[in-house]
This record gives structure tokens, C-alpha cells and sequence, in this order.
């Protein structure tokens, strides 16, 4: 972790009203939550609560953070050349992954993790941990993909299309018809963990997970880690240069 | 004092050679790498800074390495020719940052100083999007001095400066050369690079073309034979009286006559005569080859040129 090129890559990320962008994600969860909070009984919010904060917050929101954020927080310095400026310092190169994965994973935290959080305890309060169980699904999801993203990010210039194609059309388009794609799926494992602190009520709610959690926790730490540890690594011999 | 040596380095990209086995060595003292835009000097500044590693050969620093080295980086400032640096936050933080990076000391007092030296303390609390070419090219600078750096690799430094900032550049840059820094920077335009240049390495078609001191290689530069494209009311007829004449070492006829003369002067003195004398109408007289690009294909083309 490197303070200096955090605080560069949060300027990078929120700079420029792309702050505001990214905060229309997680407002329009809450202002349908607080809509569906004055217009339906309990029992039907109840119902919703699982399609609003999975379908919507961990299947929606937080891909798309994750994606805005993951690559974001190097992708722009590659495709500008301005990560010369870190490269030519003697710094480690695995520092400079772990920290922006940091910055990514925390703007994904605040802006999803925490409003999908807020909109459960706003949809049925402390009923059978919903919130509390898609809030975790919903961070471990949004580390997960920032990692995932940002190795993209330095593998490739097309991140963010290949990015935007996994989450929709791989996770949820295919992964809706061939019930074999949700094994594959960062969006299902963390729903693994969010099954975990639901409990015993999780199948009568319709809270649904294609792997059994002792699959899913492990898949998870090795996209983490290892995403992590090859984009360092990629980084350590990244071209730059204007000529060709 | 730093040295750098490219060793028989080469770096292709796929199909492409950007850079054919070239050898140099970069003393103390200000160095000009001189070449027509696409030569290669970008992927050898590049190599040299340790962003690429030579695909044969090698590149080092003071008998290491510069590929894969990080340390390097204490003795390397580099100033890339592009022009995006965080554009979003202001010279000073971007500057500072660049100072904690290489974790100086006393961070705020090198960036301060560095911001001095190029003349960039009064808009350091503007944001960098903010400035024009010729302050990105400053602040840029600043970033790459700000750890007093033995070594300083500059990328087209002057593109987009107005003459006072050259000047002020050149200037700059000359100090440190004098001071016993390994500057080196890259050019495209012969004066930039002779004015501060003490020695001049000059690329072309990514092979080192020539190497010398600025006099050496403004002597291979005019010294060579000039071409001249003629149109006239018999291209024929012309030709064989310049041949007669003696006055062109070589003569091609196509579409358009192109002459090749050794004598620039006698040359155009001696045309309008002779085509006055053989009642040829000259329509256009034109020097075909003064663009440098022709200059550098011409110092690759002479025997024993490239090595």
C-alpha cells in the first residue's frame, strides 16, 4: 500500500464529475427502496426485498461499480501514458496494484456494499439478515470484481467492453439460460455468503445460489489473489512507450 | 557520473524492427539524439529508461541492467514525450507526489525546488489541465528532477514550447550537463540538437546513422550532393545538356527530370544558361531533398553510413 499513489488514484477516479455518475448507481436502488417502502405492505416488501437488492444491487449496482472502478482506477493512466510517472519511480509494482485495488474496492464498498446495506434495513429492517446478508454478498462481490476488472484493465485496452460482456451477457443473460454459466459467476458465489447469514429462511425467500459456499469462498479468494498477483506482475513489464 | 551503454540492442514488434542493432554510449554531458519522427529514438529512450526491454542486446546503467530494476528509478528521471499527467490535480500535488514516490527526505522542499528551477512556482496551485503545452512540458520536467536525478532521459522536450521556454530549457539543460549529469534528450530539428548538444547520436530507420560532435555531423549533412527536381519544355533535351556540361554528378529521367548536383551554387547558376542556350523552357526548379527526412536517408545511404 502507497498513500501517495492512493491519493492519486482517488483523484483520478472521483475527478471530474465522475464522482456524481458514479453515485447515480446506488441513488436510483435507494429512491426505488424508499418508494417501495410508502406504497407496498410489509409482506409484499418482504417478496421484493430478494429481486430489489439481488437482481438490482448485487446483480446491477455493484458489477457496474465494479467495472467503473476497477478498471478505472489504472485503465485511464495506461491508455494516456501518464502511468509512466508511476512506473519510473522505485516503487514495487505489486504496491501499486494492491493500493488502487484499495481505492477501487473501498468506492465499491461506500457507493454499493453500503446502499445495498441501507435499502435492505429501508425494505423489511432486520428481518432474517437480508440486509445484512446481501450487504456482505454485495462487498465480497465488489472486491472480487475490482480485482477481476482491474487485471483486465492491464492486460487490455478493451476492459471495459470485455468487462460490460462478462457481467451482462455472461453472468446474467447466459447465466439465466444455462444454469451451468452460474458456476462461473462472481455474482453466485458471493450470493454463497449471503445464503450463509440469511440462514435457514434463505430457500423460503427465494435466496438462491448456483455453488455451495465451500466451492464458492475458495473461488473467490483465488480471483482475489490471484487477479491481484498477475496484474502486478504484467505491470513489472508493461510497454510504454508512444513509439509504434 | 552515470553511463549509459546500449549493447547491439534490436526491439522489433512483431513483423515491425523499430530498433536494428544499435550500439551507444551515453557520457556526462548533454547528448542529442537526432532522427526523422518514426526512427526509433521514442523505443530506444524506452529501452534506456528500462520501460522496454530490448528484444536482443541489452541496455545498462553503470554496468547493470535497467530492465525489470526499480532502483533505477533513484538514478533515472524520465520525461515521456506524452502529454497526460494527472491532469486532475494541481502541479504542486502532482509534483509533491512524484517527490514522495522516491521518498526524498524532506519531500515539499524538492518538489519547491524543482518547481523553481523550471519556473513553475507561481501556477502551482493551478490544476494541470489547466496549463498550456509549454507548462505541461515544465511541471513535467520538475517531476522527472525532482530527486536530483545523475541521469535525465528527455523525450521531444521541445515540442510545443515557445522560444522563451526553449531558450529556457536549453539553458537548463546545459547546466546540468555541465554540472556532470547524463542528459540526453531526443530531437527531430538539427538546430535544437547542436545548439546544446555536446555529442549528437543520429537515428534513422531505427539504425544508428552517425555519431559525432555537432561540426562532424554538420559536415556530413552538407557535404552531400543535392537534388533537384526540373520540369521544363524538353526534360530530354535538358538532361543531355547537363550531362554534357558536367556540372550534375547524376541525372534521372522520368516524369519530372531529377538532377543530382555536387556544386549546389554552380548548379543553379549554370541551368537557366543552358537551357537559354538550347531554347528550353524551364517551368520549375525545385530542391528536392531538403526536407531533413531526405538529409538522414542520404547520411544511412552513404558507404560505410550505417553501422
Amino acid at each position: 500500500m502507497n498513500p501517495t499513489i492512493g491519493m492519486l488514484t482517488v483523484r483520478v477516479l472521483l475527478g471530474r464529475r465522475r464522482a456524481w455518475l458514479l453515485a447515480a448507481l446506488p441513488a436510483v436502488l435507494l429512491v426505488l427502496t424508499v418508494i417501495l417502502r410508502f406504497t407496498v405492505d410489509e409482506s409484499g416488501r418482504s417478496d421484493a426485498a430478494p429481486h430489489i437488492l439481488g437482481v438490482l444491487g448485487l446483480a446491477t449496482v455493484i458489477p457496474l461499480l465494479g467495472l467503473i472502478a476497477g478498471t478505472g482506477a489504472i485503465g485511464g493512466e495506461i491508455d494516456d501514458g501518464s502511468i509512466i510517472y508511476l512506473l519510473a519511480k522505485p516503487v514495487n509494482r505489486h504496491s501499486i496494484v494492491v493500493t488502487k485495488l484499495a481505492v477501487a474496492a473501498a468506492l465499491v464498498s461506500a457507493l454499493g456494499a453500503l446502499p445495498v446495506l441501507v435499502a435492505g434495513w429501508i425494505l423489511v429492517g432486520g428481518q432474517d439478515n437480508l440486509a445484512l446478508g446481501y450487504a456482505l454478498g454485495a462487498l465480497v462481490a465488489g472486491i472480487t470484481y475490482c480485482a477481476g476488472f482491474l487485471l483486465l484493465a492491464v492486460v487490455t485496452r478493451n476492459a471495459v467492453v470485455i468487462g460490460l460482456i462478462y457481467a451482462l451477457v455472461w453472468e446474467t443473460a447466459i447465466g439465466s439460460i444455462v444454469p451451468g454459466a452460474q458456476t462461473l459467476s462472481i455474482q453466485q458465489w458471493s450470493m454463497a455468503l449471503t445464503r450463509i447469514v440469511v440462514g435457514d429462511s434463505a430457500d423460503a425467500l427465494d435466496v438462491t445460489a448456483a455453488v455451495r459456499p465451500q466451492v464458492a469462498l475458495p473461488l473467490l479468494l483465488v480471483v482475489v489473489v490471484g487477479s491481484t498477483a498477475y496484474a502486478g506482475h504484467r505491470l513489472r513489464s508493461l510497454r510504454v512507450t508512444s513509439a509504434e | 557520473m552515470s553511463t549509459i551503454e546500449v549493447v547491439a540492442a534490436s526491439r522489433w514488434f512483431g513483423d515491425v524492427v523499430a530498433l536494428n542493432d544499435v550500439s551507444m554510449r551515453i557520457a556526462p554531458g548533454v547528448t542529442g539524439l537526432l532522427g526523422p519522427n518514426g526512427a526509433g529514438k521514442s523505443t530506444l529512450i524506452a529501452m534506456m529508461a528500462g520501460f522496454l526491454a530490448p528484444s536482443s542486446g541489452s541496455v545498462v546503467l553503470d554496468g547493470a541492467p535497467v530492465w525489470r530494476r526499480e532502483e533505477v528509478y533513484r538514478q533515472i528521471g524520465v520525461v515521456p514525450e506524452t502529454e497526460a499527467a494527472y491532469d486532475v490535480v494541481t502541479g504542486w500535488t502532482f509534483v509533491l507526489a512524484m517527490a514522495r514516490l522516491q521518498r526524498l527526505p524532506d519531500p515539499a522542499a524538492a518538489a519547491r525546488r524543482a518547481l523553481e528551477l523550471v519556473e513553475m512556482s507561481d501556477a502551482a496551485d493551478r490544476e494541470i489541465g489547466t496549463y498550456s503545452k509549454g507548462m505541461k512540458q515544465r511541471v513535467k520536467m520538475a517531476s522527472a528532477l525532482v530527486h536530483d536525478p545523475a541521469v535525465l532521459l528527455l523525450d521531444e522536450p521541445f515540442n510545443g514550447m515557445d522560444p522563451r521556454q526553449r531558450l529556457h530549457l536549453m539553458r537548463l539543460l546545459t547546466e546540468m550537463g555541465e554540472a556532470g549529469r547524463t542528459v540526453l534528450f531526443s530531437s527531430h530539428i538539427l538546430e535544437e540538437v547542436e545548439e546544446i548538444a555536446g555529442t549528437i547520436e543520429v537515428v534513422v530507420a531505427g539504425r544508428h546513422a552517425a555519431s559525432g560532435d555537432f561540426r562532424q555531423i554538420r559536415r556530413l549533412m552538407t557535404e552531400r550532393p543535392h537534388q533537384f527536381t526540373v520540369t521544363s519544355s524538353d526534360d530530354r533535351a535538358l538532361a543531355a545538356a547537363v550531362v554534357a556540361d558536367g556540372v550534375a554528378s547524376a541525372v534521372e529521367l522520368g516524369e519530372v527530370l531529377h538532377v543530382q548536383a555536387a556544386d549546389h551554387g554552380r548548379f543553379v547558376h549554370v541551368l537557366p544558361v543552358l537551357a537559354r542556350q538550347h531554347g528550353i523552357r524551364l517551368f520549375e526548379v525545385a530542391p528536392a531533398d531538403e526536407s531533413l527526412e531526405s538529409v538522414f536517408a542520404y547520411l544511412v545511404g552513404r558507404p560505410g553510413g550505417a553501422r
